[in-house]
């Protein structure tokens, strides 16, 4: 196209509009935040630039005639099984750039899922399945500490606990919503996220740019986190959560930091995370008082003294080569919960190289790190949470069954709101209000709809997981917790099979 | 301790329908071996000639101060092998062919073996620094792990009792053919229990067949523990290895680890097993709301989860429980200072006439019985 | 008292508003026809997305417990129903003299110049729930029912 440099004119979908029913309303002009539909006044008609066109469907959905339909553009480029269209279009973007690749949400490379390799069980003739819409069915979980086992004295009321319990967090639900911080998504999820948590029962997290304070009201459901930037960290921030979350990584981008442009530093994220108006956020890659293990335990300890010894300290890395033997440090180094983010966790921004080829999947790491912490006898000594990938209500039982004692849902909870993975969350232009702190796309999350969304997707996947549990033939969830014999696998090789600790579909 | 096998998630297991039956003397008067033998009959088709067993306590009242192991074995190659390491590890006081009935309609029987047993104090080849009942444990673990845990059937060789003063004696058949082939009407104790089972899948393993013992302890068990894959785990992490190839096996070791090692009591055990429910417990004051909910958070993954009929004996009780949704038969009479507990009432009418109270116990209420002191 | 309420902090703007009001008020019920076709011809939604900076927010009649469109009528078109709290509309009598549209101070009266008559948010009374409502994508438009 004239004018056009070679990046736009290899763009990746175009906008298919069915004439016949255009009515030329212009709600998709007022839609697109990347301005593909536009008014043409010679024409007196809408026109569409599809170079510009991200793929979010915000359009389309919106479309009162469903005329547009979103369509990939078919590769113009000759079939080449090691020179894929992805590859040319990075480079030519770099050829013109000269910069780092950039891209949000997860990995998209096509490495295998092994929830789609695992298959579950369920009761047939020797042990009855329950119906969980008869019989109870227990979701409860707790995260934190537990002790090796229980002092109990008799008294004359009865058996009394002698025991002190580590302070827990308690869930309805084995779900959490995944840390994404005030500034990568904005203050109206923030609020959302708080409520949903808060009808659940469950809890979420603040990610690592603080706490609004109308939401420390939500306190009791936050799990507030400190990251390497330590944004929003002050002592009324950790005493407002009921636990704190030391962030060392995560799964999108294994050994990088984050970066938040200034242009999304608006008033309420700059009080927030208390840096100037319009300034960069960077959070360095490593925590720079953690450089060892036993920094990390001084961390931990600070945290615990900061919040005197009242909530559970969790620490999250991302899913890497040597995730058990990390893991075991950080749970001997006094953590009470280690989070686990598997290489398929969504992010708002990370470098793409890092996003598609760095880390490990998230079933691997769990599974290997749970046999880990059983192998040294310290599995008691702290919970395990884990995300990355969980997709639907089966996903979590898997994870739970291999060892996780619950899940953060990042990605599946943004699509809840309506994310449709177009994965340009770092321009800040979300057209579906999501990773967006310009007041009028932030407009599009009505902070009431969020929190029922969000609520409603919880609860579906509480009742499916009740199914699923009921079908096994066990009635709480604490008795699928590492009850691996649940799982089969299907077309996986004994390596795999013996680091997820699973038999083969038939045995 | 670094105990958890890497590679136990490949361990087979089978699964199993059943009945069993149970009966205690308060009094430590002795019961003839027919009351159990009967019962046990009557309860015919509960299960299909495929395992049946037994345990008793006070059988060998005259070595009721030495460990008495019962093991089976096909070649003596086998048997050898681990009456040396019992060698070394035990002062054997005595050791003899369990008595048997070889004309007993069972298939395939193995040679069996009781040795009474005195562990070594100083002299020990290892585990030198354990308690003498964790070092007999480790003995039976080993051997077990070691010697009953090779894949073929014919070279296994195990320890399938360990207790003092009582024995578990058990195989493939029905109850009553391997009652005959152990000669149990002519042992007399205060304690039986029994055991018929109907396996989905036929290992043919006589080591499969219940009761499941360590110790002191002793375990029949009706159901399937759907819980199994995670309480084994729990085990492992413990130095407790599942190799029988039940989920029964599992029980035997919670109920040492929970009682014995963690001094908890049988309700306390009970409650581990068959919890309160969450919105029970939100109803409870605060003193068993605190304990209640500990006891869930901490001992989850020893919950036993799935329909089960337990009794869990020992030489001072009989202890019966029932899953907390009562997915298997279990009823309790008494007359006079006798308590029995049965899948079917029919056994225990068959084998006492009056009964001067009979009930079903709840779902996961327990029915704990001591001797009397 | 009914009446759909804006609520300005989610309105986005997007005027399917608009476009649900006049397919539900046209003749053909067909959206592509009423705005193609209708429209021109003088049909005009009850209505209207106004749109300051950033903040967007939709009005239509707000069915004033003290509607000063009542008031100002020469005609006695206008009139409030007291069982539905609703200012009904009754066409045949307007006269078409504009006074209500100068008297509204949401400015929520339009003109029809094809029949020299007003036309105005009757909530969707032969519809059953107001199409405006129904359609916001954002909730901000809310069907309000304080007594």
């Amino acid at each position: 196209m004239a004018f056009t440099p070679i990046t736009k004119t290899y763009h990746d979908f175009f906008v298919d509009r069915d004439r016949e029913n255009c009515i030329d309303c212009q709600v998709c002009v007022r839609q697109c935040s990347y301005g593909v539909h536009y008014w043409d006044e010679n024409r007196q008609q809408v026109r569409h630039d599809s170079s510009k066109c991200i793929g979010c469907q915000r359009c389309a959905a919106l479309c009162p005639t469903q005329c547009l339909t979103i369509r990939r553009k078919p590769s113009e480029f000759r079939e080449h099984n090691v020179w894929k269209p992805h590859f040319l279009k990075y480079i030519y973007r770099q050829a013109e750039t000269g910069g780092v690749l950039l891209g949000g949400m997860g990995c998209v490379t096509d490495i295998p899922i092994y929830f789609d390799n695992m298959l579950l069980d369920a009761s047939q003739v020797t042990n009855p399945s329950i119906d969980p819409l008869r019989e109870p069915m227990e979701l409860k979980t707790f995260l934190g500490a537990k002790p090796e086992k229980l002092e109990i004295e008799p008294s004359a009321s009865g058996p009394v606990l002698k025991t002190r319990i580590a302070p827990q967090i308690e869930l309805n639900y084995p779900i959490m919503f995944a840390a994404m911080s005030l500034g990568a998504i904005n203050f109206n999820l923030h609020v959302g996220m708080a409520r949903a948590a808060e009808e659940l029962g469950i809890a979420w997290n603040t990610g690592e740019g603080g706490l609004h304070k109308d939401l420390y009201k939500y306190g009791k459901n936050t799990i507030v986190q400190v990251a390497s930037g330590r944004f929003g960290v002050h002592r009324d921030y950790l005493n407002a959560g009921c636990g704190v979350e030391i962030k060392i990584g995560q799964g999108a981008k294994p050994g990088i930091g984050g970066h938040l442009p200034g242009e999304k530093i608006d008033e309420r994220v700059s009080q927030t995370r208390m840096v100037p108006l319009g300034s960069d956020a960077i959070s360095p890659a490593p925590h720079h008082d953690i450089y060892s293990i036993e920094d990390l335990l001084q961390l931990i300890y600070a945290l615990k003294e900061a919040t005197s010894y009242t909530k559970p300290v969790a620490v999250k890395i991302a899913a890497v080569h040597h995730a058990p033997a990390i893991a075991s440090g950080i749970v001997r180094a006094g953590a009470d919960i280690v989070c686990i983010d598997g290489m398929r966790g969504g992010t708002g921004a990370a470098p793409i190289m890092f996003r598609d080829y760095v880390g490990i999947p998230i079933e691997l790491a769990l599974a290997s790190v749970d046999q880990r912490l059983r192998e040294e006898g310290i599995r008691n000594r702290a919970s395990i949470v884990v995300s990355g990938g969980i997709r639907c209500s089966a996903d979590v039982v898997k994870a739970i069954a291999l060892g996780a004692d619950a899940v953060y849902i990042g990605s599946a909870a943004l699509i809840a709101t309506g994310c449709t993975m177009c994965g340009r969350c770092y321009t800040g232009k979300c057209p579906w209000g999501i990773a967006t702190n310009n007041p009028e796309l932030a407009k599009r999350q009505n902070p009431d709809m969020a929190a029922r969304k969000l609520a409603n997707l919880v609860k579906a996947w509480g009742h499916e997981i009740q199914e699923m549990l009921g079908a096994m033939g066990l009635n709480s969830i604490e008795s699928l917790r590492g009850n691996r014999d649940k799982l089969r696998a299907v077309g996986l090789n004994q390596v795999e099979l013996d680091i997820l600790g699973i038999k083969h579909a038939g045995r | 301790m670094s105990t958890a096998p890497r590679h136990s998630f490949d361990y087979v297991k089978d699964i199993s329908g059943c009945g069993v039956f149970g009966v205690i003397d308060k009094k430590r008067t002795p019961i003839s071996g027919t009351v159990a033998i009967d019962a046990m009959a009557s309860m015919h088709d509960r299960g299909n000639g495929l395992g049946g067993g037994f345990a008793a306590y006070g059988i060998y009242p005259e070595m009721a101060d030495f460990y008495c192991f019962h093991v089976m074995g096909y070649r003596d190659e086998k048997l050898e092998e681990v009456e040396a390491l019992l060698k070394s590890h035990f002062h054997v006081k005595a050791a003899e062919p369990i008595p048997t009935n070889i004309k007993a309609k069972v298939s395939m029987p193995p040679k069996v073996w009781r040795y009474f047993l005195q562990p070594r104090d100083e002299d020990r080849p290892q585990w030198r620094e354990l308690e003498e009942e964790d070092y007999v444990v480790r003995v039976v673990m080993h051997v077990n792990t070691t010697l009953g845990a090779v894949s073929n059937v014919e070279d296994k060789a195990f320890i399938f009792s360990s207790g003092k003063n009582m024995g578990a004696f058990k195989g493939v058949g029905f109850p009553e053919d391997i009652a005959e082939f152990y000669r149990l009407h002519e042992y007399k104790g205060h304690v039986w229990t029994g055991h018929n089972r109907f396996p989905t899948n036929t290992p043919g393993w006589w080591g499969g067949a219940h009761p499941f013992t360590l110790l002191d302890w002793s375990i029949v068990h009706n159901g399937e523990i759907s819980s199994y894959g995670i309480n084994k785990r729990y085990l492992e992490e413990r130095g407790y290895v599942c190799t029988l190839m039940t989920d029964t096996e599992v029980v035997a070791y919670l109920i040492d680890l929970l009682i014995r090692k963690h001094g908890l009591d049988k309700r306390m055990a009970s409650w581990v097993f068959a919890p309160p429910f969450w919105d029970e417990i939100a109803r409870m004051d605060e003193r068993e709301k605190k304990l209640f909910s500990a006891m869930r958070m901490i001992y989850g993954s020893a919950c036993l989860n799935g329909p089960f009929a337990i009794l869990v004996g020992n030489s001072t009780g009989l202890f019966g429980l029932n899953d907390r949704v009562k997915l298997r038969p279990l009823v309790v009479a008494e007359e006079g200072s006798r308590v029995y507990m049965s899948s079917e009432e029919s056994a225990i009418r068959e084998v006492c006439g009056t009964l001067d109270n009979i009930w079903a116990p709840k779902a996961g209420e327990p029915i704990i019985v001591e001797v009397e002191a | 008292m009914k009446r759909v309420k804006p609520v300005k902090e989610n309105c986005i703007g997007c005027h399917l508003c608009e476009l649900a009001c006049l397919t539900a008020h046209s003749a053909s019920g067909d959206l592509i026809i009423a705005y193609t076709k209708e429209r021109p011809a003088g049909l005009s939604p009850c209505k209207t997305v106004i749109h300051r900076g950033d903040s967007a927010v939709a009005l239509s009649c707000q069915h004033c417990a003290d509607p000063k469109c009542v008031h100002a009528c020469i005609a006695g078109a206008l009139f409030r129903d007291p069982a539905s709290g609703r200012i009904e509309y009754d066409e045949a009598r307007c006269v078409g003299c504009w006074s209500c549209i100068m008297a509204c101070p949401f400015g929520s009266i339009g003109r029809d110049p094809a029949k020299g008559k007003i036309f105005k948010c009757d909530l969707c009374k032969d519809r059953g729930s107001p199409a405006c409502v129904e359609v916001c994508p954002n909730a901000a438009l809310v069907l309000e029912n304080d007594e």
